[in-house]
């Protein structure tokens, strides 16, 4: 959603764009709601001054330094008015605007408004324009120190990241913000998307990001984040199986064996004995009788809220037992 | 003596036996929430208590919302001014809501919002955020889904569907995804907007959607939900969006759908009952229908796949949790609905919040899961479109016997 604003202070200067002599020679044009408006703000007079004139250069077509002062008004009015951003760009275009001090306005705008699609799209377009991304690192940067997982800073970071190639410190910059918040979910997705990009999951890589996830599980055992980036990894392994991993298999006994009954840690176990039922390994550790048990604690003890699911899931195993069973007879 | 409590239904003491637990590292998630869980717990402590006197609630408060939306429909404070580019969506919101509410307006009140919507259609095809502005996908989507709740034959007929057709065109890519607008931003949102809009009018063609379904696809994440554009988080309203979009294109095969099921599946938090939109999020009431909505498509593609283990009688999600979370925690005692206990309504919230409640209630057209009075019982959406059921079979039966009009590929 677009995050709300208000009208900025009418300052004692401030004077409507309808008493300015410099914009006598353009006649406004107002709003054309019908005879039956419905949803109708109540726009103070100063928006309504502001956007009777950008209709009328909207479609007289006027490309002006006048028109640019205009498009920076109304958008302040409304950061979410996507027209005005648009005609905005084309009059920077036109008058081929110094867009240093473009990327400084609209730096200073997101500030204002971090959770709008349009403010984020028009400073992309600038630094596309730019073909300089040198200030962005730092931009998203100082957006994300005062909310970790504002989603259109890291889309525009990762934007940034892969298309001038900026990965070098990325990793570093990811485990900072893991080491502030092990649970920060766009840091570990911010992760897997840098090793994509970078020297993807080579057998090296996989141990080294194995490691790295289970040490962070074995602090906080009942963070879903590190699970998931744990799964994330063994699908880039050879086979792209989780039971491909000893080390993962000995992991899970272990911390069950040490009593950890996180729901993350029951649901991976259930997927190793469902894998190993698949793949006709019979492991002494994860017999299709432990997932079977595990769906029913969870349905009925550890993670109640998903009981349609674990029942589902236990359905789904018995079935995959007795064709199995089937197979096997038949043969 | 303790009140027996109805199927699937949580007493006071097992939710709050179900509080967050740190592991003894606090960071900035962790304690956010916790905040929020005092705050619901509050709310289900105050429940509780009145429930041991008034058998009726958990109540909707149908007349108060109601009455907050048909306000809404009217005249709207100097507040909304950051609104002025999304007023389609603000009737598609509060017209949705009273549909959900089975609250008719006057005919002329119809006749004045179609009226409205027809001057926020482009000439070049496609809706703006208002009058004069230039044609958006979302805007698009929002008018033609309020058009086709009003579903009048004046109403069905504001739509120009030649030129829908080549306002979509025009903001197809190459790769088949779909900008928002004239050089604005990509993300999986343009691509559900542009299919609900094409299924729903009868112009939907295959051409125009080619290599659509393989460009969500990549927006997949390691997690299993879909994001905004490949790389990014798995996130609930672009997951919707991404799998409402292959569901529609019959490309969900495509995906990887045992790990789209775990993750949002655990998205339900345990202790509200509501949705959060990503892992480790804080609990929203708008993803009772992002996350949600989602589960029906889920449920159907499961049915299809091996219906001897899907049981036909529920989601996949506690259905009775959603609708506590949402009646107790998310009402607004004066009307309106909230994202969570301490956050001021909206409409958008009001929607969204009772169209997961519907999703809630309503397995199937005959199985239904009403928690608190019966008379909190809503209309079924469509989950596809997100308009109600009615009013997508009357849609689509109109538009059926129109053309679809010639492509106008470029």
């Amino acid at each position: 959603m677009t995050d709300s604003s208000s009208d900025c202070t009418l300052e004692e200067e401030y004077v409507l764009y309808k008493n300015r002599p410099q914009w006598r020679d353009v006649t406004p044009i107002q709003q054309d709601d019908g005879p039956n408006p419905v949803v109708a703000i109540a726009y103070s007079e100063q928006f309504r001054d502001v956007y009777d004139y950008f209709r009328a250069v909207l479609r007289s077509g006027e490309k002006s330094e006048r028109v640019l002062e205009l498009t920076n008004d109304a958008a302040q009015l409304n950061p979410a008015n996507y027209t005005v951003w648009q005609y905005r760009r084309d009059v920077l275009h036109h008058l081929n605007s110094n867009l240093t001090e473009e990327l400084d306005y609209i730096g200073e705008t997101i500030r204002e408004h971090p959770k709008n699609y349009q403010v984020w799209h028009h400073r992309r377009v600038i630094v596309e324009w730019m073909k300089d991304a040198s200030n962005e690192l730092q931009f998203t940067d100082q957006v994300l120190s005062l909310d970790s997982k504002n989603y259109h800073a890291w889309q525009h970071r990762q934007w940034v990241v892969a298309t001038f190639k900026l990965f070098d410190a990325e990793l570093q910059y990811v485990n900072n913000l893991l080491v502030k918040d092990v649970r920060n979910n766009s840091a570990w997705n911010q992760r897997h998307f840098v090793i994509v990009h970078t020297t993807g999951f080579t057998p090296e890589i996989i141990q080294r990001e194995l490691e790295f996830t289970a040490s962070k599980i074995k602090d906080v055992v009942n963070n879903e984040s590190a699970w998931n980036y744990l799964r994330g990894v063994l699908c880039h392994t050879e086979s792209g199986n989780i039971t491909s991993e000893d080390f993962i298999l000995d992991f899970c006994q272990e911390l069950y064996d040490m009593g950890c009954r996180s729901p993350y840690l029951l649901a991976f176990t259930i997927d190793i004995c469902e894998e190993f039922l698949e793949l006709g390994v019979s492991s002494e550790a994860y017999p299709i009788q432990k997932a079977l048990q595990l769906c029913e604690d969870l349905a009925v003890e550890h993670d109640k809220i998903r009981k349609e699911y674990w029942k589902f899931i236990s359905r789904k195993l018995s079935q995959n037992v007795s064709c199995k069973t089937d197979v096997n007879s038949s043969s | 003596m303790a009140k027996l409590l109805p199927e699937n239904r949580r007493s006071y003491a097992e939710i709050e036996s179900l509080k967050f637990d740190n592991e003894g590292q606090p960071t900035a998630s962790s304690l956010e929430q916790e905040e929020v869980e005092r705050s619901v717990l509050t709310q289900f402590d105050l429940f509780e208590k009145r429930a041991e006197v008034d058998e009726d609630c958990p109540l909707l408060l149908r007349q108060k919302h109601a009455n907050v939306l048909k306000k809404s429909l009217t005249h709207l404070p100097q507040s909304f001014q950051c609104l002025d580019s999304s007023r389609p969506w603000l009737v598609y919101w509060a017209l949705h809501s009273l549909a959900l509410l089975e609250e008719q307006l006057e005919e002329e009140d119809y006749t004045k919002i179609t009226g409205f919507l027809a001057k926020c259609q482009s000439p070049n095809g496609g809706f703006g955020g208002g009058p004069g502005q230039i044609p958006h996908l979302a805007c698009t989507y929002a008018a033609v889904n309020a058009l086709c709740t009003i579903g009048t034959k004046e109403a069905f007929n504001v739509i120009n569907r030649e030129s829908l057709v080549k306002f979509l065109w025009s903001v197809r890519q190459p790769d088949g995804s779909f900008i928002m607008h004239q050089n604005g931003e990509v993300d999986v949102r343009g691509a559900y907007c542009a299919l609900s809009v094409s299924k729903l009018t009868n112009i939907y063609t295959p051409e125009l959607f080619e290599g659509t379904a393989e460009w969500i696809v990549r927006c997949q994440s390691y997690e299993g939900g879909f994001s905004a554009c490949p790389g990014m988080e798995a996130h609930g309203g672009y997951s919707f969006c991404g799998l409402a979009a292959l569901f529609m294109l019959g490309k969900d095969h495509l995906c990887d759908m045992k790990a789209f099921m775990r993750w949002i599946v655990n998205r339900q938090m345990r202790l509200e009952g509501g949705f959060q939109g990503r892992t480790n999020k804080l609990v929203d009431a708008c993803y009772s229908f992002w996350q949600g909505g989602a589960f029906i498509f889920l449920h159907n593609i499961l049915y299809k796949e091996n219906k001897s283990i899907v049981n036909s009688d529920r989601w996949l999600f506690n259905q009775e949790a959603l609708q506590e979370y949402i009646l107790i925690c998310c009402q607004q005692p004066s009307g309106g609905l909230i994202d969570k206990p301490g956050k001021l309504r909206d409409v958008y919230h009001a929607c969204y919040a009772l169209s997961g409640l519907s999703v809630a209630q309503h397995t199937s057209l005959i199985k239904k899961y009403i928690v608190g009075s019966p008379s909190n019982l809503l209309a079924p959406i469509h989950p596809m479109y997100n308009i109600t059921f009615d009013a997508a079979v009357k849609a689509m039966k109109y538009y059926e016997n129109h053309p679809i009009p010639p492509s106008g590929t470029p």
